[in-house]
């Protein structure tokens, strides 16, 4: 299959949906309509017959028609799915919220069923009183609400030696955005008492969830009392089953994988536990051999999700509009430059609204496109005033296996076509 | 009961419950249980549990993580990262064992057979010889080769430092050329049937 059967194939539900006339020669601006449309002029069956009743539905699907917009899984990079990643299709969502129902999954040993009334919640080591909560406890405890991404340390790890996977949905889709509500966990703390804990300066706080894999991590103390939430409802309704259903921690800007899902125990120790995610995985490799190891922050990134492989340009010459997703785990994202030509020239592009801090924030370019091959790059910049690096920038430092924490500036060669390809450039 | 706790919600654990949840080991040895196993015991264990997988020396099976061997390939184009040559701590290896191995039957194995698999990766990487018993006395006997491999996150030294510059935002360098495509590597799912399967 070619890159135009490639870009047909995922535009499949678009070009089935429009009555729509060969994509990619329509001239730009409105042209002159030599026939009257039939759409327009012939009754059409849904201006005549009724829809469906509102009983039809107790809880909706996406229409059919956008049955491409779903998770995808790359088989080849695991050796079990049960232990593994899919994406989420952010080529082909816009604003900033993730749908929960296609934002990515990572587990380590499945998704569990966890319900409300098995649910416990322990914290213990040392605290003043070790305490169990239930689900309902914690319902009572008072709440807040706060937007957040959630980017898997993965996200971009198999694109540090090269150009690997056509699409922005496979090479930055481990990653979700959501509204949370839930308890801050310096409450729970509060009710366990630290005063046997002594000085908090070199405590931790060590976090697991009830499956098999359990997912323990360390963290420091500072943190767990800054904005770390114990998290029960995403954009606006429980939490998904494969999201920690009915508890999840949510570490605001810091790797995915601190994100302990089916919370079921915290504990206060006077030394990170070194578990097998922060020294076995979660580290990252220089080129010398050694490790970096808690690189917890996930620094200021961006993509363009359309125009993208996935996203081709069907709509001829003419205005197009260059849409993004930016963010950074140490703040807020202040800017966004955009290239059409590889990062010789840069523009700087429109913010959809402010950015919110270790959130996901929507960019626009307004472009007239005048058929050229395009170079497509963005480049984030946050409120530290950081710069999204490039990957050579990146590799310089780091080389080629550090798995983790690929922050680098991708770019799209978007053809005379309209069709766009992963590639690197010089 | 007179409480400092703002809210008084939750109850006392009971330390049958904490001793059945908190069973992390550090890497200092506390929450290693009392118990020991010897190679040739973890080798019977390990091929009848674990070598479906990790292959019946620890090598690796298929797609399935290599537990053994790797030694001095860190700097390698493709280095082998394995409980010999990368783990820094061996209480990682008990606790991740006894927590959440074998894959798919969590938390069966019991202290001794965790000591005895544990005692068999060791030989497998070479690390002691076949007479070994490990227990929680003997545990700190063993030295894990890549324990000084490890440094603590230090971008904002080494990366931000640098990378906090206001960028170029003009002529920034020559017209670009392509140097790889990911449609040559061809890896990437094709259609939404293959791609959503699951």
């Amino acid at each position: 299959m070619n890159m135009d059967d490639f870009a047909k194939t995922s535009r499949r539900a678009f070009l089935r949906g429009s009555a729509a006339v060969a994509a990619g020669t329509v001239a730009g601006k409105a042209a002159a309509q030599d026939a009257p449309d039939p759409l327009i002029t012939e009754l059409q069956d849904w201006a005549t017959f009724t829809g469906y009743g509102v009983d039809e539905t107790p809880y909706g699907l996406p229409i059919k028609y956008e049955d491409d917009v779903v998770r995808r899984n790359v088989a080849w990079l695991t050796a079990s799915p049960i232990s593994s990643i899919n994406f989420t299709p952010i080529h082909a969502l816009e604003g900033t919220i993730t749908p929960q129902g296609c934002a990515f999954e990572r587990h380590h040993s499945g998704a569990i069923e966890l319900t409300k009334d098995d649910y416990r919640l322990m914290i213990n080591g040392l605290v003043d009183r070790p305490l169990v909560f239930t689900y309902a406890d914690l319902e009572r405890l008072p709440r807040e609400n706060h937007v957040y991404f959630c980017e898997c340390a993965a996200n971009t790890g198999m694109e540090w030696a090269g150009a690997q996977l056509n699409g922005a949905q496979f090479t930055h889709g481990m990653i979700h955005n959501m509204e949370y509500t839930g308890v801050p966990l310096r409450a729970l703390l509060a009710e366990a008492g630290l005063d046997a804990a002594g000085d908090l300066s070199d405590k931790w706080v060590y976090v697991e969830g009830a499956d098999a894999s359990s997912n323990g991590r360390s963290i420091p103390m500072e943190k767990a009392l800054d904005d770390v939430l114990v998290a029960f409802k995403a954009n606006g309704e429980a939490l998904r089953m494969e999201h920690g259903y009915p508890v999840r921690l949510v570490v605001p800007g810091w790797e995915g994988n601190m994100w302990v899902k089916w919370l079921r125990r915290i504990e206060i120790t006077d030394a990170a536990v070194e578990s097998r995610e922060e020294t076995s995985k979660y580290t990252d490799v220089y080129e010398d051999g050694t490790a970096r190891k808690w690189t917890w922050e996930m620094d200021a990134k961006s993509v363009v999700t359309s125009p993208s492989p996935q996203m081709p340009i069907t709509h001829g010459t003419g205005p197009l509009v260059i849409s993004g997703l930016a963010w950074s785990g140490h703040g807020k994202i202040t800017r966004v430059d955009v290239s059409i030509d590889g990062g010789v020239n840069w523009q700087t592009a429109r913010l959809g609204k402010q950015g919110d801090t270790k959130a996901l924030t929507r960019f626009y370019l307004d472009i007239e496109w005048d058929g050229s091959p395009m170079f497509l790059q963005s480049r984030a910049i946050d409120e530290t005033g950081y710069v999204q690096p490039t990957k050579e920038a990146l590799r310089e430092a780091r080389g080629e296996n550090s798995v983790y924490h690929n922050n680098c500036i991708q770019t799209w060669y978007v053809n005379e076509e309209g069709v766009a390809e992963n590639v690197e450039v010089s | 009961p007179a409480s400092d706790a703002p809210f008084n919600l939750g109850r006392e654990a009971l330390p049958e419950e904490i001793a059945a949840w908190d069973v992390d080991v550090l890497p200092d040895g506390r929450g290693l249980p009392v118990g020991s196993g010897d190679v040739w015991t973890g080798e019977e264990v390990f091929v009848e549990q674990c070598a479906s997988c990790h292959g019946d020396f620890a090598e690796g099976s298929g797609n399935w993580p290599v537990l053994a061997g790797g030694f001095g390939t860190l700097a390698d184009e493709d280095p082998v990262k394995t409980v010999g040559s990368y783990w820094p701590y061996l209480s990682t290896a008990f606790d991740y064992i006894n927590r959440s191995m074998p894959f798919g039957a969590a938390g069966t194995l019991s202290a001794d057979d965790t000591y005895a698999i544990v005692a068999y990766i060791l030989y497998s990487n070479d690390m002691v010889d076949d007479d070994f018993v490990l227990s929680n006395e003997t545990f700190f006997d063993v030295e894990m080769p890549n324990a000084g491999g490890f440094v603590l996150d230090d971008r904002a030294e080494l990366e931000y430092a640098h990378w906090s510059a206001e960028p170029c935002m003009s002529d920034c360098k020559d017209p670009v050329e392509i140097t790889m495509r990911a449609s040559v590597v061809d890896v990437t799912p094709e259609t939404e049937e293959e791609a959503s399967a699951e």
